[in-house]
């Protein structure tokens, strides 16, 4: 599904991504952990179409066709969803006018009409459950004045009800304390299908003990150094990065 | 001859033309001298520093309309808050127009300032309020009560209540080549009255239109004054609006500016809280293109003790488009436990387009709150990039944050159609339609 070659990224005159090669097929769950400062941030946001950051070399392919040029607005219409570790707060937009125009969005560019507003309603409601959401909270200005834990709830609600073919969750686990992470999580497995797949960017173990990687990817001064299946995640968890960068200036 | 020159020659004319031994007419006299001796104000004014009259007195403006012109209700039917009922007082280039209009006496009096000046059944009233608040210094408004005349009077007495909102609307035809109107509004809330009102000034052709406009407004105790400013006028035409609000206890005045058109707009929206616990708010949307621009001149004066002021204005500036807010508050000596409140927020969106921001107290008293801030931006990158991941193309994410910028100052709009209206303008002006009202 996703196929990342060689990229080399950079923001102003700092490369921060320096050759980082990953696949992800439909139906994984891949992790990628990493020190603070290794780059996980700057791919979740090339892979999504941040424009500050110059691709110079490589290349993110969905699907066989190569992104380079689609805007970040045309990437989430093709099913690429990013779950932001900060999600910006919008004063004056309600989340449910805000989901509203998301969806109604995408489905015009796939050449549908607007949703219904029965189902979108419908669609809310049960995506809101899922999530433990109160109802008052989806006429509240989008994230302004949310707590950390409510913001992220959010982004996850957004991705129930966009459905995207790929999820990559960024740091979607700071911030949250043990039930908000169950319930956070369980909507993330819920969504989870042999058609999509999510990538898990984390500097802590702690998420994957509920949503299980079947791949950990470590990165490290923008590539990846070193890849295993899950319990490469406990070993991180239990030694550290340090080795990982030891073993990476040998 | 310019305009200066012909406005004084014109004043023997036109003090012919009405009645010479109505109660203004000392007040008419008084004023002309004022103006005679002021002129037009200048950029060298502080508080004309950033708007120039100067190509605006080189157009040779008709001072008379011609004649009436009669307009078809269908062909203007769009200007008005047509899904409600209102009580409407239309003018057609400077004349009132008994036709469009609906006036009431039934208890309160919605009709015109020229019987209001004439009748001797108003002259009380008359001689109590009329040009007791507005400046007979400031030489714009002095020009207007120089050739005060026409507009509408409303006066609502103690503990009533107009069934429905009053639209003041005037039109110009365009049968002038260039036409300079001088409306004159009395509005009276007496003890616990309350009323909504809509202004409006709408050119229907290209031909130029000078606009200077005073209004007084008295709020007597307890009383409630909603006001709504709709300025959306074609790029030929200008408008100064000079509004005179004096508030006493326990009264709530409050304005709210929409600027989405024409060529020069200035308001001066000036406060005097004559009492306690009064509170008045002042509201305003501007979002601006072309080479138009817009100025606003606030000020409230806190003369007495336990008063609350708000304003809260919002501009977005396109292309060439210039800007101005000056909000002037001063708190008096003995006007302690003032609470006073100013926000001014600004953003961008051409390199070419300019805003002037200045608050300016001056506070005598020493137990006040007085908050200000003013904002000047550009549109959020992250905040754009965010919506853009969830498939909200980057115009319409524009549009959507500007929407809700502005959006604040819609919340407070207590006449829902005039609300729908006003969102239907700000999406068009963004060149939108997002589906859904704020």
């Amino acid at each position: 599904m996703l196929k990342i070659n060689d990229l080399h990224a950079r923001v102003e005159d700092k490369d921060i991504l320096k050759g980082i090669n990953l696949e992800v097929n439909a139906g994984e769950v891949h992790a990628i952990m990493g020190p603070n400062g290794s780059g996980k941030s700057t791919l979740a946001s090339v892979i999504a179409g941040k424009e500050e950051f110059e691709v110079t070399q490589g290349s993110v392919v969905l699907d066989g066709e190569d992104l380079e040029d689609d805007a970040p607005e045309e990437r989430a219409h093709k099913g690429i969803f990013l779950s932001f570790q900060y999600p910006v707060e919008i004063p004056g937009v309600s989340v449910t006018n805000f989901m509203k125009t998301a969806i109604n969005e995408s489905r015009k560019a796939r050449g549908l009409e607007d949703m219904p507003a029965k189902e979108m309603l419908k669609l809310i409601r049960e995506k809101s459950e899922m999530l433990e959401i109160d109802r008052k909270f989806l006429s509240r200005s989008l994230n302004e004045g949310f707590s950390g834990g409510e913001k992220k709830r959010n982004e996850i609600f957004q991705m129930a009800m966009l459905e995207p073919r790929l999820a990559i969750l960024d740091e979607t686990d700071s911030g949250l304390d043990i039930d908000a992470l169950r319930i956070v999580a369980n909507g993330v497995n819920k969504l989870k299908s042999k058609d999509n797949a999510v990538v898990v960017i984390t500097h802590y173990q702690r998420l994957l003990e509920y949503i299980v990687p079947d791949f950990v990817h470590v990165l490290h001064n923008g590539k990846i150094v070193k890849s295993g299946g899950k319990e490469l995640a406990l070993e991180l968890e239990e030694k550290g990065y340090d080795w990982i960068k030891n073993e990476a200036v040998v | 001859m310019d305009l200066k020159d012909k406005l004084i020659s014109s004043f023997m004319a036109f003090e012919n033309n009405v009645d010479i031994d109505s109660p203004v007419h000392d007040e008419r006299s008084e004023a002309i001298k004022n103006f005679e001796e002021k002129g037009f104000p200048t950029k060298k004014e502080e508080a004309w520093k950033y708007t120039s009259l100067n190509s605006l007195q080189k157009i040779d403006f008709s001072i008379f309309p011609k004649e009436a012109n009669a307009l078809d209700y269908k062909d203007v039917k769009k200007y008005f808050i047509n899904e409600i009922d209102t009580y409407k007082i239309v003018f057609v280039d400077g004349i009132y127009s008994s036709f469009l209009s609906e006036t009431t006496h039934d208890g309160v009096d919605i009709c015109l300032m020229s019987s209001a000046l004439t009748k001797p059944m108003y002259k009380q009233i008359i001689d109590v309020y009329f040009n007791k608040i507005a400046s007979k210094d400031e030489s714009l408004t002095t020009l207007n009560t120089a050739f005060s005349r026409e507009g509408a009077y409303i006066y609502i007495p103690k503990s009533k209540m107009p069934k429905k909102p009053i639209e003041i609307v005037h039109f110009s035809t365009g049968n002038e080549a260039s036409l300079l109107l001088q409306p004159r509004n009395l509005i009276i809330a007496e003890e616990n009255a309350e009323l909504q009102v809509i202004e409006r000034h709408q050119s229907l052709t290209e031909n130029e239109v000078l606009t200077n406009s005073v209004t007084e407004i008295f709020a007597a105790k307890n009383a409630i004054v909603d006001y709504y400013k709709v300025q959306n006028d074609l790029s030929t035409a200008s408008l100064v609006d000079n509004t005179y609000v004096n508030q006493k206890d326990d009264s709530v005045v409050k304005v709210h500016t929409f600027s989405f058109g024409g060529k020069l707009t200035r308001n001066n929206l000036n406060f005097y809280q004559n009492g306690e616990h009064i509170d008045s708010i002042m509201k305003g949307v501007t979002i601006l293109g072309e080479k138009q621009h817009v100025d606003h001149h606030t000020l409230v004066h806190h003369i007495q003790p336990n008063c609350e002021s708000h304003q809260d204005y919002k501009g977005i500036y396109g292309e060439n488009a210039t800007g101005v807010f000056n909000g002037k508050i001063i708190v008096d000596k003995i006007a302690q436990k003032t609470n006073a409140f100013q926000q001014n927020n600004n953003i961008l969106v051409s390199d070419k387009a300019t805003i002037n921001t200045k608050p300016q107290l001056e506070i005598f008293a020493d137990d006040v709150k007085c908050s200000h801030g003013c904002t000047i931006g550009q549109l959020d990158d992250d905040a754009l990039f965010y919506l853009q991941t969830r498939g909200i193309p980057k115009k319409e994410a524009r549009a959507l944050m500007m929407y809700a910028f502005a959006n604040n100052v819609l919340e407070s709009v207590r006449i829902p159609e005039l609300k729908a209206r006003i969102n239907k303008l700000i999406a068009k002006k963004l060149g939108v339609n997002l589906g859904f009202d704020l």
